[in-house]
């Protein structure tokens, strides 16, 4: 934050610390940086998916840890991601042109009788800015509508989300009816809100239960790698 | 002239707020999502009911049932129309209960977070966060509410229109902020920083606090947070009763009211002036509260050890207040 930092170019970087002063400005939110850092990494030759990997999401794993030891707080987090967002949109179109490997694919939403969703929005961005994508079914969702998205998106993820004492259990009648319907194991299933705990994922047969945004990216990420190396397809 | 809850103060060194509203309501059927703000109207004897549940136990106070009572809140359920009805007639009803008591019993019309991000993160403004809080605080002044009482807020910008809106209105009020995350709010401010903040409003709240967030102790850490700021603005305590837990598919909250009798004893040891209950707090929780407030002398200020020892631990190790704060990542600003 010294005055001879105030003049940094972009362009005159060489790649390793292009990439290191994209993390910084993933970290302080700085959206336009970020996007004049992706372009100058794609005219330097750079693959889409080597920007997304080694540039956005290794500098939001930073902001992601240090949001989980309680050193950043949701307005720091919300902006990085808002930068975050900027470098996707250029690279969104090109990762699905060149063929890139998916890191992996979610649903998320809200379980029916609940509106709280500052929890769920923060989810889908840090595990958006980690590379899923992410299918946000937003507010208030029946059984019946986690079901169907589970068909037409197929992803490996299901997060449900609940702020409520009175709306968590509903994520036992999701988990039950895949269950029954014999898709349960066919997923991960992560939960997560203010009011849940560890001992409530284990006890409604949740994969994991996730404290905040950025334990979920880490276990969304732990869990997809178990199942690919199963190959299990998703 | 001065307000009734000012007033009130000026005889008394400890006051007694309510408990829980949305787990009494669920407890009389409310359904989960169902906004309880409609009930003012469609079900008018369970609100009393609710309201008469503090009034018994021996609160000097209770809040309304307007929780939820702002445009963006009712908008989920397309009721943003009804935002002046619904707000007066929760304080009406409340009116109905707090004059029926034969004491002095104060009616604080709650107003609870819009829900929404403010600019720059979100898309919330402050005028129309102003204008949000204005139209629900006209419609609790006109039902007859004796102050405001703003609750569960996290963002200091949410906290400041809320002011701006209740001076508007013309309202004497209290406020409260929710800390819920490492001992801080979801966003980010510590109980220091509240402290400067309202000392700094054109329109100072007549007392402050804390309501809801993680469990008890935390919550009374939060409370000497406060207090160790030494400033005279009465200091509120509203914490939940322990910890919500899962138990045979209905949730339950681990405080007995034995224990938040001893929470209420230590809040006021703590420097709080206003003691009440959030979620979870029930009228025996409430009753045990009062009874321990009423016959238990005053004791010296607790430590945190003596608090952990007493209502069990805290969810994190610091509260953002301390000198041994993890330390943000050195970045390049450039201007």
């Amino acid at each position: 934050m010294s005055e001879e930092d105030d003049d940094i170019i972009l362009s005159e970087l060489d790649d390793d610390e292009l990439v290191q002063q994209m993390f910084d400005d993933l970290y302080d939110g700085l959206k336009e940086e970020i996007e004049e850092g992706v372009n100058i990494l794609l005219e330097r030759g750079w693959s889409p998916y080597d920007i997304l990997t080694k540039a956005l999401v290794g500098g939001m794993t930073i902001v992601g840890n240090d949001f989980r030891d309680g050193i950043l707080f949701v307005p720091e987090v919300l902006l990085a991601a808002n930068a975050m967002k900027g470098g996707m949109a250029i690279l969104k179109p090109l990762l699905v042109e060149t063929g890139a490997p998916r890191v992996g694919r979610m649903v998320i939403g809200t379980v029916k009788g609940d509106i709280h969703d500052i929890g769920k929005n923060l989810v889908a961005m840090m595990m958006e800015g980690a590379g899923f994508e992410v299918t946000d079914l937003g507010i208030n969702n029946s059984v019946e509508k986690y079901v169907e998205a589970l068909k037409t998106e197929q992803p490996d993820i299901l997060g449900m989300s609940a702020l409520l004492t009175t709306t968590m259990p509903y994520m036992k009648v999701v988990i039950d009816t895949m269950k029954e319907m014999g898709i349960r194991d066919d997923y991960i299933v992560l939960v997560g809100g203010a009011p849940l705990n560890e001992e409530f994922g284990k006890a409604i047969g949740a994969d994991a239960y996730c404290r905040d945004a950025a334990v979920a990216v880490e276990t969304a990420k732990k869990f997809v790698a178990r199942k690919h190396n199963q190959g299990v397809t998703g | 002239m001065t307000d009734a809850l000012t007033r009130l103060l000026a005889d008394r060194d400890w006051l007694m707020a309510d408990g829980a509203t949305g787990t009494n309501l669920f407890n009389m059927g409310l359904g989960a999502g169902d906004p309880p703000e409609l009930w003012n109207v469609d079900e008018p004897d369970k609100i009393r009911t609710l309201y008469s549940y503090a009034v018994n136990a021996g609160s000097d106070l209770f809040l309304t049932n307007s929780f939820g009572g702002n445009a963006s809140r009712l908008k989920l359920h397309d009721a943003q129309h009804r935002v002046r009805e619904l707000n007066r007639v929760a304080a009406e009803l409340g009116r109905e209960v707090a004059d029926a008591s034969g004491r002095t019993v104060i009616v604080a019309g709650s107003v609870g977070p819009t829900g929404d991000i403010m600019v720059p993160m979100g898309s919330l403004t402050h005028e129309s966060a102003v204008e949000m809080f204005h139209e629900q605080a006209e419609g609790l002044k006109e039902g007859g509410a004796d102050v405001l009482w703003l609750e569960t807020i996290s963002a200091p910008e949410e906290y400041r229109a809320a002011a701006e809106a209740f001076a508007l209105a013309g309202m004497p009020w209290c406020g409260t902020m929710s800390f819920d995350t490492a001992g801080r709010t979801m966003m980010g401010m510590t109980s220091a920083d509240m402290v400067k903040m309202v000392e700094k409003l054109p329109n100072p709240p007549i007392a402050y606090g804390a309501n809801c967030g993680v469990g008890a102790s935390d919550l009374l850490r939060t409370v000497l947070g406060f207090a160790a700021q030494g400033t005279e603005r009465p200091i509120i305590s509203k914490g939940n009763a322990g910890i919500p837990k899962y138990v045979e598919g209905h949730i339950h909250y681990d405080g007995t009211p034995e224990l938040m009798g001893e929470y209420a004893v230590l809040a006021r040891d703590c420097g709080a002036t206003f003691i009440g209950g959030c979620c979870g707090t029930m009228p025996e929780h409430l009753e045990k509260m009062h009874e321990a407030l009423s016959t238990r002398p005053r004791g010296p200020r607790p430590t945190l050890d003596e608090i952990a020892e007493k209502l069990g631990g805290f969810s994190s190790a610091t509260d953002g207040t301390g000198d041994e704060e993890p330390a943000r990542r050195r970045t390049r600003r450039r201007g």
